[in-house]
């Protein structure tokens, strides 16, 4: 069987058509030199069986979730998937990336972006959230252009405990619209309030990003640096892992004005690193600036419930130049995820996963505490992962948890070059007393 | 009718000066194109407003307009009456439905008086 998209005569008569003789005629204006002038090396064509061996031997390279035990985290969190999750979301009726533009056939999809947004208000103690981002640093950086367009400002504080490769995400964004980002220190494993209250000059700071859990575990209290961003007349956007929010207070409660997170933790697989979820949610005040799409319910001219694109930046079609955001693409499939998974769930179950997570890791920290050579050089109160010093290098110690099955923590010092020797470490609930022991064991040596 | 103590721009602005503050609104014949008003954008007080450049958001529910400053200065009042009731640009553009109030530091040279801006709407109309 032929995929090839045209025949040899079909080619012909569209060459014929257009005007030309060849298929290499198309490329006249490329200059000669630049040209390979020569077919493509590549292999014959494989039969489907052999091909799909190529590809399995390929994909058995890969080292998946079950065949080691999990303690990283920084960003992308191994939690229970509830089997239902799966199931419901195989339903081919759901399978669009897209946010459907047509309320007359799509009522289902909406009703679903619909729910998922109310469950991410709740859960965020904020107004409003849009339909979802790609990813977590998607949403935030997304945020900070909402701020920069409700100040009309420049300047951006945000701390070095945001995920660093948020941090990358906001510089690629921001750099070249010529906005100022300023960096706030860590002290003691938290952002510097100080730093904030000495940088916060003549309202020109647009908004304050601070993120918790941070990069290192520790649970920051957004509401010091909302008070003072808020006497600037700036905004605070509180990013967070929404899995921490059943046992920890909401950015909502704690003064943030936009709250955003990577919704991976709620029943998405870590599969490789993506498609992930980015969550973004806002007060009132903020809501005609929130980017993306917003769904809404209403009733038809017979009273009847049916939900529909709302609120529909006007920005995005109307006066594009003039929007803080063009960004339209969304993530729905993972965003039906994120809603099954949280009404599955229910606030006390968040709540109970939220306490494991908190006990299994506070355990684990306790044993490594009893290991020669380790040490813990913040105090801050912490969820579910924690930074860890060590006199033994990083890389032999997670080498030969590896060679024992177990992916260990990521070595910080590629993040932080102060913080050479420093081990981030991940426990959730998935992880048993006995797994937990089992890496102490092992990164002790024994 | 347009009021002939205030002064008009051809983005359909207008300004009443009094003892060094302008009051700005649209006028009727901008809220009657634009339609019925469902949101305003206003500037935080204590910002400043350039002449010609765009300092809020005007929502109907046929168009998104941006409003133009006819003067420079501090914004020292704006009408968060409308946040409530953004009709009032519909039902009295003039008056109930002012936008902001402004300590002035210039005015723009080219604005219109009255009967220059009803010629100016009505070439606007046949265009």
């Amino acid at each position: 069987m032929s995929f090839l998209p045209h025949t040899r005569d079909e080619e012909i008569a569209m060459l014929e058509v257009i005007g030309v003789s060849s298929p290499e005629d198309l490329f006249r204006d490329i200059p000669e030199k630049l040209r390979l002038n020569r077919a493509l090396d590549l292999p014959a064509g494989l039969t489907e069986k052999a091909a799909w061996d190529v590809v399995e031997s390929l994909a058995q390279k890969n080292k998946n979730r079950g065949q080691y035990l999990c303690f990283r985290g920084a960003g992308a969190y191994e939690h229970y998937q509830p089997k239902a999750v799966h199931h419901l979301l195989s339903r081919s009726e759901f399978y669009t990336a897209y946010t459907p533009y047509q309320p007359e056939v799509s009522q289902g999809t909406l009703q679903a972006i619909f729910e998922y947004q109310t469950s991410i208000c709740e859960l965020m103690g904020m107004d409003a959230a849009n339909a979802s981002h790609y990813d977590g640093a998607t949403a935030l950086t997304e945020a900070a252009l909402m701020a920069l367009d409700a100040t009309r400002r420049k300047k951006i504080a945000v701390s070095t405990l945001v995920h660093p490769e948020y941090r990358e995400t906001l510089q690629t964004y921001l750099l070249r619209r010529g906005i100022e980002l300023i960096w706030l220190s860590a002290q003691d494993g938290l952002t510097s309030l100080s730093q904030l209250e000495k940088v916060l000059t003549h309202n020109e700071v647009a908004a304050v990003i601070v993120q918790s859990p941070n990069f290192f575990g520790s649970i920051e209290n957004f509401t010091p640096f909302a008070e003072l961003i808020h006497q600037q007349g700036g905004l605070l956007i509180a990013a967070t892992d929404p899995l921490s929010l059943g046992v920890l207070a909401s950015p909502g409660e704690l003064g943030a004005d936009i709250a955003v997170g990577e919704g991976q933790s709620l029943g998405l697989p870590l599969s490789f690193g993506g498609p992930y979820l980015g969550l973004m949610a806002c007060k009132e005040k903020y809501v005609r600036r929130l980017p993306g799409r917003i769904v809404g319910k209403t009733v038809d001219r017979l009273g009847r419930e049916g939900f529909v694109l709302t609120l529909q930046a006007r920005e995005q079609h109307i006066r594009r130049e003039k929007a803080g955001s063009n960004i339209c693409s969304n993530q729905a499939l993972c965003a039906l995820a994120a809603t099954i998974y949280l009404a599955l769930m229910g606030p006390q179950g968040l709540a109970q996963v939220g306490q494991h997570c908190l006990e299994k890791s506070h355990y684990a920290s306790r044993l490594l505490a009893q290991l020669p050579g380790v040490s813990f050089p913040f105090s801050a109160p912490f969820f579910q992962e924690f930074v860890v010093k060590t006199q033994e290098a990083p890389a032999a110690i997670n080498q030969r948890l590896w060679n024992a099955g177990i992916l260990g923590g990521l070595d910080l010092g590629q993040y932080y070059p102060e913080l050479e020797n420093h081990i981030l470490l991940c426990v959730t609930e998935m992880r048993s007393q006995a797994e937990i022991e089992e890496l102490v064991r092992v990164w002790g040596g024994a | 009718m347009n009021p002939k103590n205030l002064k008009y721009t051809k983005k359909h602005e207008w300004l009443l000066e009094k003892e060094g503050r302008g009051i700005v609104g649209i006028t009727d014949f901008a809220q009657k194109s634009l339609g019925d008003v469902v949101f305003v954008e206003l500037p935080e007080v204590g910002s400043k407003v350039s002449i010609g450049e765009s300092f809020g958001v005007v929502e109907s529910v046929k168009a998104v307009s941006d409003l133009y400053s006819p003067c420079s200065g501090i914004v020292r009042l704006v009408n968060e009456n409308l946040y409530a009731a953004p009709e009032l640009i519909n039902d009295d553009p003039y008056d109930a439905g002012w936008l902001i109030e402004v300590e002035i530091e210039e005015v723009a040279q080219e604005l219109l008086t009255a009967k220059d801006y009803k010629f100016f709407t009505l070439e606007e109309q046949e265009g």
